[in-house]
């Protein structure tokens, strides 16, 4: 993209105003000063050519632009480019430190001050700080940079004002003399001192829209600028407290497997009592049923039945079953709201805390052999809610590779909220040995589909290197920002896309075709799968929602094998229409219609053998759905060695021609 | 010796982070080639956390690996 500027393309600032960028390591509380310095109106845009998005406000005449959290500026990634953007063209930035890790934060404000940009730090959150034990000589700190650094506790709403009104104190900070020699034969030829920076640091795109070419630098400019910042902290910051405080305690045994899977499981289990039991139970049986289904369909149905007869294909279409106007609305806030509020909370929590990169640490080494990384934990939980807002959120994976893993086996074998309500529901009736084998099952689908994946998908993925912050007491105002602006922003994007699912179900079921799709379907659920023929009913409805699909089968009388296999293939079956739109919106149409065919495949392929190995077992006691389970296993280790034996192969033929 | 054979509580010198991208991330972070820090935990098949002062790093098993170090008394 030789284009520059497309920041400024995005954002236009009316004449005599100012572009104010906000700036910051991920998690220090952008969202917040954001919050507490624009006013009502905040506009959200999409960055060209990203799934991200940048907000913009109005403060007083000037505009303020948020940028993504980042570690550095640099070409690497969406997020560092879109911010290296802003802060280049930025006439005043406002850069957000963390005072409990100033050894990472103040890199970035070090690289930003070396842009040459007008700054004024906002030293956040001095009360953890201190009650860390951390005294911090802010003036000292201020004189050393050469830029206003105002303490704030921006929850609290502390600093604040103080901030806002010396905003005209920001100005370019002192620049490391040997870094100013690196950078005159740059800026001599006419480059602006923060893309001569840039340049030097072998910035790529940075140089090529300059028309220069990229320096080899950054390992010299990098180390100067670490030593430097590490100077400045032993000037700057006294430690009153030393050595293992409970906070370091535990933050070691949350990442010691021995204590730190048991700690997980009970964070699960909290996260199941509240999102489980309280909202997906009671919350959304209130709302869904008790709201939506009692007053808000009957009158959308009237309001309906008023302009147009209800009997025809436009009512239906409309107002019916499945209607765009009722269904949609009805899910979408009856449910979905709900359960995305609750998930991104809980998510929240996680993340403010400092638990959650722990998290990460922690099933790093599993994930692996699925060919993903720690990081790729948050989709998974996400998942387990809504596997739309999981697939929405595979952006923050480090690798196209790890994108496409993550929402095939999100797509494949993660249950959401919706069907696991009916899918525990539906097990509670069978006995333990078929829970069992449920389980085995889709675990086994899980792992071979993970290690096959990666075994035979060609590049590596990314590895896990992240920073693990001091932990400390989730902040009210910080979670609930963070929750609120990710929900929000799901549901802004999802209910278009399930309406228009709506939509298209709707069509369906009016010409008909939804009961010829339920009869051609009838070899596979009578022959393969040894299923009642209505069962296929529930496998269609899986198509619009993933819990009208498991609720379809409460009403056959099954067997525990039949209950077992059913809930098998529809597990597996396709995304629901929502999350098929949003994979169609993130990967494209060749892989989403590719991953949508292949669900169905590999959902009445497992279904059948399970079912059919389940004739040759000749099931009468728990003794034999054990050695089907068994059975079963075997197929899905045979499979994995296949694969990891072909990569082996691939690898070994590779050096061999070399 | 890597960063994948370290054991709880070792304290090491980082020596040479061979890929460069990885290497300035790292130093983002805090810790640079000749940087003296603690193996503050080994989770078993899994990352390495680094600690230096209050920072701690996690680095992925495989990472650990091609990274560098020589033991450091004290």
């Amino acid at each position: 993209m030789a284009h520059c500027d497309t920041v400024t393309n995005v954002i236009e600032v009316p004449a005599g105003a100012r572009r104010i960028v906000l700036a910051g390591n991920p998690n220090v509380g952008k969202s917040v000063f954001f919050n507490a310095l624009t006013g009502l109106y905040v506009d959200v845009s999409n960055y060209p050519g990203t799934t991200l998005d940048i907000s913009q406000g109005r403060m007083g005449r000037d505009i303020l632009m948020d940028t993504p959290g980042v570690y550095g500026l640099s070409s690497w990634s969406d997020e560092e480019r879109i911010a290296r953007d802003a802060i280049l063209t930025a006439d005043l930035v406002i850069d957000i430190v963390d005072a409990v890790h100033l050894e990472r934060d103040l890199f970035l404000t070090q690289q930003i001050i070396d842009t040459g940009a007008p700054v004024i730090i906002a030293l956040n959150m001095v009360d953890e700080a201190k009650r860390q034990g951390l005294a911090i000589d802010h003036q000292a700190l201020s004189r050393e940079l050469g830029v206003t650094v105002v303490p704030t506790v921006a929850t609290r709403g502390l600093g604040l004002p103080e901030l806002k009104g010396r905003l005209d104190e920001a100005r370019p900070g002192r620049l490391d003399p040997g870094l100013a020699k690196r950078l005159r034969p740059l800026t001599a030829k006419g480059l602006h001192q923060g893309e001569a920076l840039l340049v030097l640091e072998g910035d790529e795109v940075v140089a090529a829209r300059n028309h220069v070419a990229a320096m080899p630098s950054r390992d010299e400019v990098y180390m100067d600028r670490r030593r430097r910042v590490n100077e400045l902290i032993a000037r700057c910051v006294q430690e009153t407290t030393g050595g293992a405080t409970f906070a370091t305690r535990l933050g070691r045994w949350m990442v010691r497997p021995i204590t730190g899977i048991p700690l997980l499981a009970l964070a699960l289990w909290g996260m199941y009592e509240l999102i489980g039991v309280f909202i997906a139970g009671t919350v959304v049986n209130a709302l869904e049923n008790g709201v939506m289904k009692a007053y808000y369909e009957p009158f959308v149905q009237g309001l309906v039945g008023y302009l147009v007869a209800p009997r025809t294909p436009i009512y239906q279409i409309l107002a019916g079953e499945f209607g765009v106007l009722t269904m949609t609305v009805t899910y979408v806030i009856g449910l979905l709201a709900p359960l995305v509020i609750g998930f991104y909370l809980f998510l929240a929590v996680l993340e403010d805390s400092g638990y959650l990169p722990r998290i990460a640490a922690l099933v790093d080494r599993a994930l692996g052999y699925l060919g993903l990384n720690g990081r790729a934990i948050i989709p998974i939980i996400l998942g387990f809610g809504c596997v739309t807002m999981a697939t929405l959120t595979t952006r923050l994976l480090g690798s196209d590779r790890e994108k496409r893993i993550a929402t095939v086996l999100l797509g494949l074998a993660i249950p959401c909220s919706a069907q696991l309500g009916v899918i525990t529901g539906l097990l509670a009736g069978v006995g333990p040995a078929y829970v069992l084998l449920y389980l085995v099952v889709i675990g086994l689908v899980l792992v071979v589909t993970g290690t096959m994946l990666d075994a035979l998908m060609p590049g590596t993925s990314s590895d896990l290197l992240i920073d693990l912050p001091p932990l400390r007491l989730p902040r009210a105002a910080n979670v609930a920002k963070k929750t609120w602006s990710k929900a929000w922003g799901f549901l802004t994007e999802a209910t278009p896309l399930f309406a228009l699912g709506a939509l298209i179900i709707s069509a369906l079921q009016v010409t008909g075709l939804l009961n010829f799709f339920q009869w051609l379907l009838t070899p596979l659920t009578v022959g393969l799968l040894r299923l009642p023929r209505e069962a296929a009913t529930a496998f269609i409805m899986g198509i619009v929602r993933r819990d009208f699909g498991a609720a379809g089968l409460y009403s056959l009388s099954l067997t525990s094998l039949q209950t077992v296999v059913a809930l098998i293939t529809i597990t597996l079956f396709v995304p629901c229409i929502a999350s098929a739109m949003m994979l169609y919106k993130e990967r494209g149409r060749r892989w989403a219609t590719n991953l949508w065919i292949a669900t169905w495949v590999i959902a009445f392929a497992v279904g059948g053998v399970v079912s059919q190995l389940g004739r040759l077992v000749e099931v009468g006691d728990s003794a034999d759905i054990l050695r089907l389970t068994g059975l079963v296993g075997l197929v899905g280790v045979g499979l994995m060695l296949f694969a990891v034996l072909y990569r082996k192969g691939k690898e070994g033929s590779r050096w061999a021609s070399r | 010796m890597t960063l994948a054979q370290v054991k709880t509580g070792d304290t090491v010198r980082i020596m040479q982070i061979p890929d460069p991208t990885i290497r300035a991330q790292i130093i983002r972070f805090g810790i640079t080639e000749g940087d003296v820090v603690v193996a503050h935990e080994v989770i078993p098949g899994g990352p390495v956390v680094l600690r230096k002062n209050r920072q701690e790093i996690a680095v992925g098993r495989r990472l650990a690996s091609t990274i560098s170090i020589l033991p450091h008394q004290g």
